[in-house]
């Protein structure tokens, strides 16, 4: 809850900094001219200035909640405790007046192992204890154990701190709170603070040196780029062969009664099907290796493609075929002069969306079974508890991901420039 | 024996729910080689229909069409078209475009562009040559239509209202370009328009035709077409006779669509 208010409150200060006072004086081009916005499309674009401070957004939230050292100690989210505290718990037994003992606990982080202090046992019945906890966890404190009269001899903790305590109930000490539990233990919890435990979200830093050192020494037997490069070749082997199959057969169930019948049902049915609900089929057939992974792909884009060529087909005007037969074309020539060209920006926006269908897909098989992979590799590890693969695995599949986009975006551009002119 | 000649031309087309719409019923005409023939009419009169007939898209449920001597059953490089609009090709240049036809039959690379160069100078497009169709202006495309037509030589030139989309003042330097082409050429050119105005102008023969079934009303040959050869279309307009006949014309197809209208809401 902290973090949304915290986000919303860096959105809304953002605008108010960014439009109200440093852009007020911003240029006049057309658009900055126009006094209907709300609603004009074309009139909104994005703001240069949102987008950066979004981005930075996004890791000062990272580093304030994980206590980053790339940010300075005053911005850090209040951590865990760390260090020694005391608490006093007060004990009663049958024919004894109650007797207070002092429990000393070390809260020590995780990968720092520490020995509970010794402590001097103190006088009365009660004797003094101590205890070495790791941040974020919690520590039963067996109080009775050193004590003269212990629990099987029907002593209890009736207060910590001075303040009565029942089994089920909490008092808050320096550095925590002690919980009774049922059976009549203290259970000491270190305060936790509002940063995320590194377990569940490393801080930027930790994913980066991760990274390097997954870099120059791999993952699994693999190095990164083999890993990467087995996802992105099974994307575009499979792709390709989807698109080759696909393109013919969509061509072919736009220029022929019999082929559209046939091939309808079949193409209509699958279309829906996710790819990843092939998986499991895949797997049975075909086993884990590489051919289970490219037929899966084959599939999944096989019939975007169909579909993107049979439309690009249906999509031309028939004036120009009309045109293209009067000014003497054979139907080989209409084929490959006027029905090719004209389906090819289809074709372009069916592979865009092929090759988005097939890297997710990719990684989804891979999280299922795999030797190496992008899947593979964030799968292991969050077997292993690495979040920081994990994270790192995320941010370069969709790095990667947008990637791929981005490329077909820019073949587009080169290759079909008369897209959408028609 | 040259020219083109159509023969009791009927087209009836079977609707899916039993009934039938006769688009033409029973169409003579007789057109020889360089006439310039005009068609007016209502919408739903059959003359896209004859059109295409013509050109061989679509084959006529009776009547025959013979072109020089031998009959038509199919579209040839003989019977060009131009197309209102749409009908260019954006993935080639303007030269591409207008090479299009000699392409498709294998001319030798000079003479094709040999032609493609004297087209292109014709129409005025030499300095566009190299560009996308779809940079050009909407008059401009006409023209690269026009030129892409020409290219093939063909016999025939169909004109399913090239000059419905122009703006006034491009539409008309566009009727003077006709004009010159079709003197130039000697072709025989079916023109369809929605302009009465665009029919007299440019029609040596026009014929309006009535729907319903799609037949030929009313036959004019008319004087405007020579005249405007050589002379300003506006000095045309101005002749004695040119404003009486667009009277009559206007008069004659809009009581046609007075009875489609009438004829509607009867049947309502």
């Amino acid at each position: 809850m902290i973090p949304l208010l915290m986000y919303i409150v860096i959105f809304v200060a953002a605008f108010f900094i960014v439009t109200k006072v440093v852009q007020g004086a911003g240029l006049h081009d057309y658009t900055s001219l126009k006094t209907v916005t709300f609603g004009d499309e074309s009139a909104v674009r994005p703001n240069r200035a949102a987008g950066i401070i979004s981005i930075l957004t996004i890791f000062l939230m990272w580093g304030i909640f994980t206590g980053s050292s790339l940010l300075p100690g005053f911005l850090h989210a209040p951590g865990p405790f760390e260090g020694t505290t005391t608490f006093t718990y007060t004990a009663q037994a049958d024919g004894q007046s109650p007797d207070d003992a002092t429990v000393t606990v070390v809260v020590h982080p995780r990968e720092q192992a520490t020995e509970a202090p010794q402590v001097d046992p103190g006088d009365g019945f009660a004797k003094n204890d101590s205890a070495a906890i790791a941040q974020w966890r919690t520590g039963l404190i067996n109080v009775s154990r050193n004590d003269d009269i212990t629990k099987k001899d029907g002593a209890q903790v009736i207060a910590i701190n001075g303040q009565k305590i029942a089994p089920g109930e909490t008092v808050k000490v320096d550095g925590g709170t002690v919980t009774l539990s049922d059976k009549g233990t203290p259970n000491f919890e270190p305060t936790k603070g509002w940063q995320m435990e590194p377990l569940y979200l490393p801080a930027p830093e930790a994913v980066w040196t991760r990274s390097l050192e997954i870099v120059s020494s791999g993952f699994r037997n693999f190095t990164l780029l083999e890993h990467l490069g087995y996802s992105l070749f099974r994307v575009v082997l499979g792709f390709l062969l989807g698109a080759l199959v696909g393109i013919p057969l969509g061509y072919a169930m736009g220029l022929s009664d019999w082929f559209r019948g046939w091939f309808d049902p079949i193409v209509e049915f699958m279309r829906p099907v996710p790819p990843l609900a092939l998986i499991p089929l895949v797997i049975i057939w075909a086993g884990i290796g590489e051919a289970g992974k490219i037929i899966l792909l084959f599939l999944a884009a096989l019939w975007i493609m169909a579909i993107a060529a049979r439309s690009g087909v249906s999509g031309v005007k028939i004036s120009k075929v009309h045109a293209a037969y009067s000014l003497g074309a054979s139907k080989w020539q209409i084929m490959r002069h006027v029905i090719i060209p004209n389906s090819l920006p289809e074709i372009f926006t069916g592979a865009r969306v092929a090759m988005g269908v097939c890297w997710g897909t990719v990684v989804a098989a891979e999280l299922v079974a795999a030797e190496q992979g992008a899947g593979m590799m964030i799968m292991t590890a969050s077997k292993f508890q690495n979040t920081d693969i994990v994270i790192m695995g995320i941010i370069l599949i969709g790095v990667i991901g947008f990637g791929i986009d981005m490329l077909m975006r820019w073949a587009e551009r080169i290759l079909v420039p008369w897209k959408g002119k028609g | 024996m040259t020219g083109l000649s159509i023969k009791n031309l009927s087209m009836r087309f079977e609707l899916p729910n039993g009934d039938h719409v006769q688009a033409l019923q029973d169409v003579s005409l007789d057109l020889k080689a360089g006439e310039l023939l005009s068609v007016l009419g209502p919408s739903g009169c059959g003359k896209t229909t004859l059109l295409n007939i013509v050109a061989g898209f679509l084959a006529p449920t009776a009547g025959e069409l013979i072109l020089n001597g031998h009959k038509v059953t199919g579209p040839d490089a003989e019977r060009g078209m131009v197309f209102q609009q749409g009908a260019l090709f954006e993935w080639m240049s303007v030269r591409e475009n207008v090479g299009f036809g000699p392409s498709m039959k294998g001319t030798p690379k000079r003479d094709k562009d040999e032609t493609v160069n004297h087209l292109l100078d014709v129409v005025g497009l030499q300095d566009f040559k190299e560009k996308a169709v779809y940079e050009l202006s909407g008059g401009m495309q006409q023209r690269v239509a026009l030129a892409r037509c020409l290219a093939n030589d063909p016999d025939v030139i169909l004109m399913d209202e090239p000059l419905g989309a122009l703006d006034a003042l491009t539409r008309e330097k566009m009727q003077s370009l006709v004009l010159k082409l079709w003197k130039e050429t000697g072709k025989t050119i079916i023109l369809i328009t929605h302009s009465v105005e665009e029919a007299l102008l440019l029609g040596e023969r026009l014929i309006v035709m009535a729907p319903r079934p799609g037949r030929i009303h009313k036959e004019y040959r008319l004087p405007f077409a020579d005249l405007g050869v050589d002379a300003d279309l506006r000095e045309v307009k101005k002749h004695p006779e040119f404003g009486p006949r667009r009277e009559e014309i206007l008069n004659m197809i809009w009581d046609m669509e007075e009875e489609i209208m009438g004829g509607k809401e009867d049947a309502a």
